[in-house]
């Protein structure tokens, strides 16, 4: 557990180092402030005091913020050798992997933290179905969760950042477009199916206020696959032929 | 601390990277990893760091296996990877002290622990700068003093002075010399003087077998069983003759003409070759005016091991 710590502050102070952290929250706060507050679907145009506008954009924005912040993880590594220095100190592949993954999570939660004052203004507008905003920021919390996994084992295959952020974003669309896509063109079963596999479909629901522990184990699911898999492809450097 | 290397092997598909070496490093001792490019030292040096795995073999280092122990194993062993490869995006000082707390230092010892190291390896005026901003040398000394900031029993330090002025290539190696009084340190390299100025004991590895074991001195004892002398007459008006007559001589292997009056004779049973030699000049009436051994240089060595 040390060791994981250890990593995780280093990879956070390492954001706020460098510009990416700035930059990164400017991008989503000023995104998601202006789509919630002033333009599209925002609450003034609905006339309700809900968040569900920013779970809204939220969705699209993680979409892409959280890439940009695993791209660099094990690809940076990797191209640099510091994989090496690391992994010959006394750290485990799972404590590495979980390191960075926690600091991922967090600069997430900071990110997502920052919205309270839109939450705290939303609330004095009017009555806040304050029971469907902590689910929504658990849904989002949940999603963030998947996607850095996604993130991080995109960033294990290769030791280019733009390569791993642009794999990050194409599994990522399938996760969150193709198959809601094709599950509404798909009748029965499959089409249920397909709705299952969609973060969409899971993301709308618990951002709505429905906490269904399907729903958490889901994104649970495909955070600890996405691990999993780096974990098989950090550990191939150890592969017997 | 002593480490054991039985067997190894490490294959990359059907390339072996190393192919069934065996040797072993005392305590105290500091060997040097003598090698051509590719030739798998560094490789090697990943295997004991347990950062990959053999394809067959076995190490030990004191009683843990690199299979059953690797954490333990890490916890004693400074690493310092080929290249060099650091977080450059931090300061001397924030570094260090991840590599502290990463390397499992208790908390009170840590600041101890990098003043130390930043005395050792000469960085006070640059601890405060990011490391990016340093130069080769400066980074090679921050490398080196994350490999020792947990005072491990062993230190691999893979090419260390590679890149290196040679002012600070002096200054490294002096450094290493001090540290391997008291740990077992393995370096490898393929600058032969290096070798000679630190190690105590040299291993050269050729496309992944080891090819010498011994130390500098004996490495050129057993290569001196053909010995070098250089010739010297005074006034030689026909060297063809000469060259004639100097390989008629039983022992002599082979005669250069170096210029027109010196000669480079490869032989053996020098002590014989030597009186034939002065008995062939008195008979001619040649005046010898040198007649000295060449000494066998390691590099005369390593490119015949590894040629």
């Amino acid at each position: 557990m040390r060791q994981i710590k250890i990593i995780s502050k280093r990879e956070f102070h390492i954001f706020f180092n460098s510009l990416v952290a700035y930059i990164l929250l400017s991008l989503f706060l000023g995104l998601s402030g202006f789509f919630t507050w002033l333009y599209g679907s925002d609450v003034f145009f609905t006339g309700q005091a809900t968040m569900q506008p920013f779970f809204s954009i939220a969705y699209w924005t993680l979409f892409f913020f959280i890439p940009a912040i695993t791209m660099k993880m094990f690809a940076e590594e990797k191209k640099t050798g510091t994989i090496e220095l690391i992994l010959t100190k006394p750290v485990s592949d799972w404590q590495f992997i979980l390191g960075k993954f926690f600091a991922c999570l967090l600069l997430i939660a900071v990110a997502l933290a920052l919205t309270l004052p839109y939450y705290i203004s939303i609330s004095l507008l009017g009555n806040v179905d304050h029971g469907a905003v902590i689910s929504g920021y658990l849904g989002s919390l949940l999603m963030s969760m998947a996607l850095i996994g996604i993130g991080l084992f995109a960033s294990s295959v290769t030791n280019n950042q733009i390569v791993s952020f642009l794999i990050s974003l194409f599994i990522g669309i399938f996760f969150l477009i193709i198959f809601q896509l094709l599950s509404e063109n798909s009748l029965g079963i499959i089409g249920y199916y397909l709705s299952r596999f969609s973060i969409g479909t899971h993301y709308e629901s618990i951002s709505r206020g429905v906490i269904d522990s399907r729903d958490v184990i889901y994104f649970l699911l495909i955070a600890f696959a996405g691990l999993y898999l780096s974990y098989i492809n950090l550990s191939k450097r150890n592969r017997v032929y | 601390m002593n480490i054991l290397v039985k067997n190894l092997t490490k294959k990359y598909g059907e390339q072996k990277a190393i192919d069934d070496i065996s040797f072993e490093v005392r305590t105290g001792e500091i060997l040097g990893f003598l090698g051509p490019n590719g030739a798998g030292k560094t490789t090697t040096m990943k295997i004991l760091t347990c950062y990959e795995s053999p394809s067959a073999g076995e190490v030990t280092i004191g009683n843990l296996s690199i299979f059953e122990n690797a954490e333990e194993i890490k916890k004693i062993i400074g690493y310092l990877p080929e290249n060099n490869p650091l977080y450059n995006d931090m300061s001397v000082m924030d570094y260090l002290k991840f590599a502290a707390e990463i390397s499992g230092i208790e908390k009170q010892k840590i600041n101890d622990r990098i003043a130390e190291m930043i005395l050792l390896t000469d960085l006070n005026a640059e601890k405060h700068k990011t490391i990016f901003e340093l130069s080769k040398g400066y980074k090679q000394r921050v490398g080196l003093a994350q490999a020792l900031i947990h005072d491990p029993k062993i230190l691999i330090l893979d090419e260390p002075t590679s890149g290196l002025d040679p002012n600070q290539i002096v200054e490294i190696r002096k450094l290493i010399k001090e540290i391997g009084r008291e740990k077992t340190v393995i370096l490898s390299t393929h600058i032969l003087s290096e070798v000679e100025a630190t190690c105590d004991r040299i291993i050269i590895i050729n496309k992944g077998k080891i090819v010498a074991d011994g130390t500098a001195d004996s490495l050129k004892k057993k290569s001196q069983s053909e010995e070098t002398l250089k010739m010297q007459l005074l006034d030689v008006i026909d060297s063809n003759l000469v060259y004639e007559e100097l390989n008629s001589i039983p022992f002599i292997n082979s005669v250069d003409l170096e210029n027109h009056n010196n000669f480079i004779v490869g032989c053996t049973n020098g002590l014989q070759v030597r009186r034939e030699i002065f008995q062939l000049c008195v008979k001619n009436n040649w005046v010898l005016s040198e007649l000295t051994s060449i000494e066998t240089k390691l590099e005369d060595i390593f490119r015949d091991l590894t040629l």
